[in-house]
């Protein structure tokens, strides 16, 4: 029990030594000013003591000088963390373009999650070292949390919206995924793993064991099998707006606004077709909640994402 | 004139009837005082049960079912039974009106009210854990709450729902007190810090309880009636619960340690016998926490799925409520300066306040910066943070203020020598608990866990060897506290050679507190002047 007892996790992503030594810096910050108020306290508390002959203290009036200094001394220390930690935010929310995109369905209390190629993995993530990886997460009942420490990168996965968290494994190894939003009776056993591999293990662990369909072409087998297409052809018409090209774009609404045609925005496209009419067409299209599985939604959205690299692709 | 008055607030009326319907604050304040400490010890009972289960790393003592409504009563029971009306219904009841010069508060009857509301509320938490208890944490985070737990959730957020109502009353009858019936020459800047501490915390009580009341009370319409509020299949949003959640929730935070700031302020400046270094910033400090408190509680979501614009908002916001406490701490430091100083158990307590405080503040630093929160929350780090706050600071400040008023409240000493070593065993076994939670947190220990790795055992071990250390602190005031009831010294109507209002009449006080109405013509914390200096009681009482 008492052997290697650690005081810091180890350090797996790009982000870990940035989040740490901004930690190291409120260690110090909190030693020396801890151990200031400390050392005052305990020298005045004897130097001041009560005695025979002084029973009194010497009420001093206070500076305005050192109520100023005192007040402007934490607000320019808090100023600097403040934008230190919002670098770090603003990096650990902004995935880089090109990431690994991974499908993340959490519930009562288990990780489901799928690879772009089609594989998918129950409580375990198999992913290359040096690349970055992005997950796309939802919940089938509560809210849960997506906590890998060893990455410093947690989100909460939350029902009936998407939250993304990125991350770059550094070192090869396996990592703990622990759930941190308490959940139920068995939060504390809804436990995974993330094995960051070098890239050829990685590409040998898609080979293998695949099932030769990907996530996008799943997406598009459902998209067949629920009639998608017979509205939303490719070429356009009148009955739905074509899909192509469309993921990542400003779609104009109907009621004068716009949107940004993200995962978030397809997810209600499908369960709540009313919530966003498409300018110039008619609000016909039939809900689709409780036909598609949550994991069957990031599949569609995976299939319309491939239209648009498809695009690109041809408009090369 | 030193000896105990003949005829005072506690012998003036005897029988359970005359204590069930007083409208004397004195005895309300006991009342409260009985029943929060019946509260501390049944929470603390389960922190007892949770201390244990984490001994080993298996889940091996209870169910997980059954640990997870450990914690949650643990958690309401602490929060909204205890240190929410402690120091404010207890000491604020005994001492508002004292402190203010007046007889009584400005609504007696509501006071009483008050008070009896404050126990429905308690008697359906109680019945809910009788019950079979409620697993959801004391946060009721949907839609756990509101749909997939099988406890006892909507009994117990009525309980929480009813509670509110106490408080809400009691800040508007100290709102009101403070305002209308202050002695004369009692000018705003003459009142001792405690009432500034508890006026902005009564603010709090009036505008932010009945957000934390509609907002269970939402939850408890979603599970009963099915309404879907909080429901993403039924077009509700998950989300929405935590910001209303924590729109009160984060205030009470200062409900639970403005008052004890407060405390601070008298203890500080009575041992160290001089009047406080910066009155006026300590004083508005309080007034700073109040506001900007409100307009922090998105940092509890800084991983929720709330925008990264409102997480760097809230981020800067949060930087912005530390730097009053720093203020404080700073002062208070500074008030020790040519003091002085004894070290009386009260000023123990105080001193321990200050430290224990200092690293609960300093730790918030950790927090409000979003880059680090993002590893460390919903961790032990942010349980041993809170805890820092909330026993380290409130709990210390509570017991401080309950030795120190403990001559006026009863006319007896406490026995002073054990009141040091349980001061001293209370600082020791907290910090042994609660520090190397610190070090759990940051190496992703996730709270509310049954089990956990077994390379965090160690860590929890000590943890544990703390809480029992602890246990030992607060059973010893329990006891010797109640003795002294019996075989206290008589205290005298100013033991501690104490410059406030309420130790300038005889102890305990009589029922209408002065036999006549003081005029006050000096500023607070006066030790450069005799009493009579800043006191006079000249005019007969009118009352």
């Amino acid at each position: 029990m008492w052997q290697n007892l650690p005081l810091f996790p180890q350090q797996a992503s790009t982000m870990a030594p940035r989040v740490d030594a901004l930690f190291f810096f409120l260690i110090a910050l909190s030693l020396f000013f801890g151990l200031l108020i400390a050392f005052l306290i305990v020298y005045f508390a004897v130097k001041y003591r009560r005695r025979p002959g002084y029973e009194r203290g010497v009420s001093i009036d206070a500076s305005i000088a050192l109520e100023i200094f005192w007040t402007a001394v934490p607000f320019g220390i808090t100023m600097v963390l403040f934008f230190w930690g919002a670098s770090i935010f603003l990096d650990q929310t902004q995935p880089p373009v090109g990431a690994i995109d991974i499908a993340v369905v959490g519930r009562q209390w288990m990780w489901k999650l799928q690879h772009p190629e089609g594989q998918r993995e129950i409580d375990e993530l198999h992913v290359p070292v040096g690349r970055p990886v992005k997950l796309t997460m939802t919940s089938e009942d509560v809210i849960h949390s997506f906590f890998v420490p060893e990455f410093r990168m947690k989100m909460d996965v939350v029902p009936g919206r998407y939250t993304t968290a990125w991350f770059e494994a550094t070192k090869e190894g396996e990592y703990p995924i622990r759930c941190s939003q308490y959940c139920g009776a068995q939060h504390s056993g809804m436990l995974g793993r993330v094995i960051a591999m070098t890239p050829a293990d990685y590409q040998q662990w898609l080979g293998g064991g695949a099932t030769g369909v990907s996530a996008a072409q799943a997406g598009q087998n459902l998209f067949q099998r629920l009639g998608c297409a017979t509205c939303h052809k490719s070429e356009g018409g009148s009955q739905g707006p074509s899909l192509a090209g469309l993921f990542g774009k400003t779609v104009k609404l109907q009621d004068g606004k716009s949107a940004v045609a993200d995962e978030g925005y397809i997810r209600e496209s499908i369960l709540d077709p009313q919530a966003k009419i498409v300018a110039g067409f008619q609000p016909v299209m039939p809900t689709f909640k409780g036909l598609v599985s949550e994991e069957g939604i990031l599949q569609l959205i995976a299939y319309i994402k491939s239209l648009s690299q498809q695009e690109r692709t041809a408009a090369k | 004139m030193n000896g105990a008055p003949q005829v005072h607030y506690l012998n003036v009326d005897y029988g359970i009837r005359s204590w069930l319907f007083t409208t004397d604050h004195k005895r309300i304040a006991w009342l409260y005082l009985l029943s929060v400490t019946l509260f501390f010890f049944f929470g603390g009972f389960f922190a007892t049960l949770i201390r244990l289960e984490l001994m080993t790393p298996q889940g091996d003592l209870v169910q997980a079912e059954t640990y997870n409504k450990f914690f949650t009563m643990h958690g309401v029971t602490m929060v909204f039974f205890f240190l929410i009306p402690s120091i404010p219904a207890v000491l604020g009841n005994f001492l508002v009106p004292m402190m203010v010069g007046a007889r009584d508060l400005a609504f007696p009857r509501l006071n009483l009210a008050s008070w009896y509301i404050f126990i429905l509320g308690g008697l359906f938490t109680l019945a809910s854990a009788a019950a079979g208890g409620v697993d959801t944490g004391w946060t009721f985070y949907t839609p756990y709450s509101s749909i997939y737990s099988n406890s006892h959730v909507a009994l117990t957020v009525v309980g929480v729902f009813v509670t509110g109502f106490s408080s809400i009353l009691t800040g508007l009858n100290f709102v009101v007190t403070i305002h209308k019936m202050r002695a004369p020459g009692l000018t705003w800047f003459r009142l001792p810090l405690f009432i500034w501490a508890i006026y902005a915390t009564s603010i709090i009580f009036i505008l932010g309880t009945p957000v934390i009341a509609i907002t269970l009370l939402l939850v408890g319409l979603e599970r009963v009636f099915n309404l879907g509020f909080f429901d993403p299949a039924r077009g509700g949003d998950p989300v929405l619960f935590q910001h209303l959640f924590w729109f009160y929730s984060h205030p009470a935070v200062y409900i639970m340690v403005l008052p004890a700031m407060g405390v601070e302020s008298e203890l500080v400046t009575a041992f160290a016998r001089r009047r406080v270094f910066g009155y006026s910033f300590v004083a508005f400090s309080s007034l700073a926490i109040a506001v900007i408190g409100f307009l922090v509680w998105g940092h509890h979501m800084f991983v929720a799925g709330q925008s990264v614009h409102a997480g760097l908002i809230f981020s800067l916001l949060s930087f912005l409520v530390a730097i009053p406490s720093a203020i404080k701490v700073f002062n208070w430091t500074a008030t020790l300066h040519r003091g002085s100083i004894s070290y009386d158990a009260p000023m123990l307590y105080a001193l321990g306040f200050i430290g224990l405080f200092t690293i609960g503040g300093l730790t918030g630093l950790f927090l409000a910066s979003i880059g680090v929160d993002v590893h460390v929350h919903d961790t032990y780090f942010v349980i041993a943070h809170f805890h820092y706050i909330m026993v380290g600071g409130s709990v210390m400040a509570y017991l401080g203020g309950i030795h120190f008023w403990w001559p006026k409240m009863t006319g007896r000493t406490y026995p002073e020598p054990v009141a040091r070593v349980a001061a001293l065993i209370v600082f020791l076994g907290f910090n042994l608990t609660f520090f190397p939670q610190f070090v759990l947190g940051y190496l992703g220990m996730p709270r509310r866990y049954h089990a956990y790795p077994p390379e965090f055992q160690a860590l929890n071990v000590m943890s544990s060897a703390g809480a029992s250390i602890l246990a030992v602190g607060y059973v010893l005031p329990l006891i010797y506290l109640i003795w002294s009831l019996r075989y206290g010294r008589v205290a005298g109507r100013n033991p501690w050679g104490a410059r406030g209002l309420e130790w300038q009449t005889p102890s305990p006080p009589p029922t209408h507190n002065f036999d006549v109405t003081p005029r006050v013509v000096a500023e607070a914390y006066a030790y450069d002047k005799e009493p009579e200096e800043t006191y006079e009681f000249g005019s007969p009482s009118r009352a």
